[in-house]
């Protein structure tokens, strides 16, 4: 029961930050269509420009400080980087058919991943000293590690604050209508050029603190990117277009992974932590191929 | 009427798509301040795309203008971006209803007022005023309301812009008929008590001339009659083509059967 518990909790903590990654993910299909396959890198990109802030800053203050300025630099960094990939990358292509904008993403995420090799090293890098207290919380006999609830918090927060978005401002409405139907959009006034610059920003900004987060978990390297696939379990789950079926799904998924890697990890040599979560998408699809809460096209009779 | 009190003036424009079909071969049309002037014609005349030359939607389409201008008080716009257009004050509404649909009626009425984010609750009380029925449905997501609730809705919706002209396109199409009258009732009252000047294009002959005053007649990417709504109406041809009160089987249309013949082979 122990174990259950503790891997039911740290699951869905660890499902929060595929939540988050995911939601930047659904974000830029929402708006303009495009797979990214490069979401992965955006993450690994995210968790080394932290780690690279964090470092240089931890010397002069306090851990907490240094670590939450990172982040907003992350997070200012993530904008930047995100407006310029549009402007540079993908800006040319609006208008081209949809799988050459999606092998983009695929070249931009050998890019990324490249410079980043270029800048950091493939070394692991780790947080050092360490942001978070190694010594777990113990809650009701479950012993949970201090990094995984601080994780959870902040994709929480941060998620509460995404949806907030675009539920209540302007630009958030705004880019739900450009989704649905550009043209209308435009004929309003919508800039489909600066939603899909806003929507890339985001999904750097989200994927930089999901990669940080991670990084803070395992240790930051090339495996981070791997995340960026493990994205397509989640968002296919909970329907490629809805906000709440990213952060359902990431949970989903979290747990998922979390439970195959305590209960079956045994009956396999190679373990199946790492692929449940695919042989999950690919049963899954037969049955609702639109995930959960996806938009299924309304068909008036 | 004087000259000095057009809002827009289309000058002789010559728009092409993919910079090779030629669609309108020089159209001039003038809205006054404060009018509803009325654009007629047959499916491929090149009303909607007149619209969109106006609206800057062409680009979304790759079609340009590519002779000729288009002026909107006093300040030549045919050069610049549908965005930019937009912040000048014209809307169009694009033919076929084109609400969000995953978006709930009221927040497609906020989405039309992207561009004026300020006092949003009077306008919203506004548009309810002219349209009670979308005041019922504001939680309903759009997708899911009827046909003419959702013509009512981006109607609405480009009231909330605040428009200095508004281009509707067919707001009839694929309605009922009782449907139909309401809503021209409403744009009247728009017309008139809003003083938002319409530019109409309309398939509805008889009823586009009883709301518009002026009315301009389309016919192969050309205009081939231009007068008030009276004369129009007394106008043998229109009678025949376009109001159906002569014999069946008459002529259908202006447009030379040649030169439809070459334009064919030409696209081929």
């Amino acid at each position: 029961m122990d174990l259950f518990l503790q891997l039911f909790i740290t699951g869905i903590m660890l499902g929060s930050i595929f939540a988050l990654v995911a939601l930047g993910w659904v974000l830029i299909y929402k708006c303009s269509g495009v797979l990214n396959l490069a979401m992965g890198e955006l993450t690994l990109i995210g968790g080394y420009v932290c780690l690279w802030l964090y470092q240089s800053l931890v010397k002069t203050m306090p851990l907490m400080t240094a670590f939450l300025l990172a982040i907003v630099g992350t997070l200012i960094i993530g904008l930047i980087l995100g407006l310029l990939t549009e402007r540079i990358f993908l800006r040319k292509m609006i208008g081209e058919p949809i799988l050459a904008v999606i092998m983009v993403t695929v070249g931009l995420s050998f890019f990324f991943k490249g410079m980043v090799f270029i800048i950091w090293d493939t070394d692991t890098q780790v947080f050092l000293p360490r942001v978070f207290p190694i010594e777990p919380v113990v809650v009701g006999g479950v012993a949970i590690g201090q990094v995984y609830i601080w994780s959870f918090v902040a994709a929480m927060l941060l998620m509460v604050i995404f949806v907030c978005f675009f539920k209540y401002t302007r630009w958030g409405l705004s880019m739900q209508a450009c989704a649905d139907d550009e043209m209308a959009a435009l004929s309003l006034g919508v800039s489909a050029k600066f939603v899909y610059a806003l929507a890339w920003a985001i999904a750097f900004m989200a994927a930089g603190v999901g990669g940080t987060l991670l990084g803070n978990i395992n240790g930051l390297n090339y495996s981070v990117s791997l995340l960026g696939l493990l994205v397509l379990p989640v968002v296919v789950f909970g329907g490629l277009n809805s906000v709440p079926g990213a952060i359902v799904g990431g949970i989903t998924i979290g747990l998922l992974q979390n439970f195959a890697g305590g209960y079956l990890d045994g009956y396999f040599p190679g373990g199946i932590k790492e692929i449940a979560p695919f042989i999950f998408m690919v049963v899954f699809l037969l049955f609702k191929p639109y995930g959960l809460w996806g938009w299924e096209r309304i068909e008036r009779v | 009427m004087a000259e000095n009190n057009k809002i827009l003036k289309i000058n002789n424009i010559e728009v092409r798509y993919h910079e090779v079909i030629l669609v309108l071969k020089g159209v001039s049309i003038e809205v006054p301040e404060g009018g509803i002037v009325a654009l007629l014609g047959a499916n491929g005349a090149g009303k909607s795309t007149t619209l969109k030359a106006v609206s800057g939607l062409l680009g979304h389409e790759d079609g340009d203008i590519t002779d000729g201008s288009i002026e909107f008080l006093g300040e030549k716009i045919h050069r610049l971006p549908a965005e930019q257009i937009s912040k000048r004050g014209i809307f169009q509404i694009i033919e076929g209803r084109r609400v969000f649909d995953h978006l709930t009626v009221e927040e497609n009425l906020l989405v039309g007022a992207h561009l004026r984010p300020s006092g949003l609750k009077e306008r919203l009380e506004t548009v309810y005023h002219y349209f009670p029925r979308l005041r019922e449905r504001r939680t309903v997501m759009a997708g899911f309301v009827s046909g003419g609730e959702q013509q009512m809705c981006v109607i609405g919706r480009a009231m909330m812009a605040l428009p200095k002209l508004m281009l509707l396109d067919e707001p009839s199409m694929g309605l009922a008929p009782l449907l139909i009258k309401e809503i021209f009732e409403i744009i009247q009252r728009l017309n008139r008590e809003e003083r938002i000047p319409i530019l109409l294009v309309e398939q509805n002959v008889k009823l586009a001339l009883t709301v518009a005053p002026h009315a301009y007649v389309m016919e192969n990417g050309r205009i081939v009659m231009d007068d008030t709504s009276e004369k129009l109406k007394e106008n043998p041809d229109i009678r025949d083509f376009y109001l159906g009160l002569t014999d069946v089987g008459g002529r259908k249309s202006f447009r030379e059967v040649k030169h439809y013949k070459r334009r064919k082979r030409w696209l081929a």
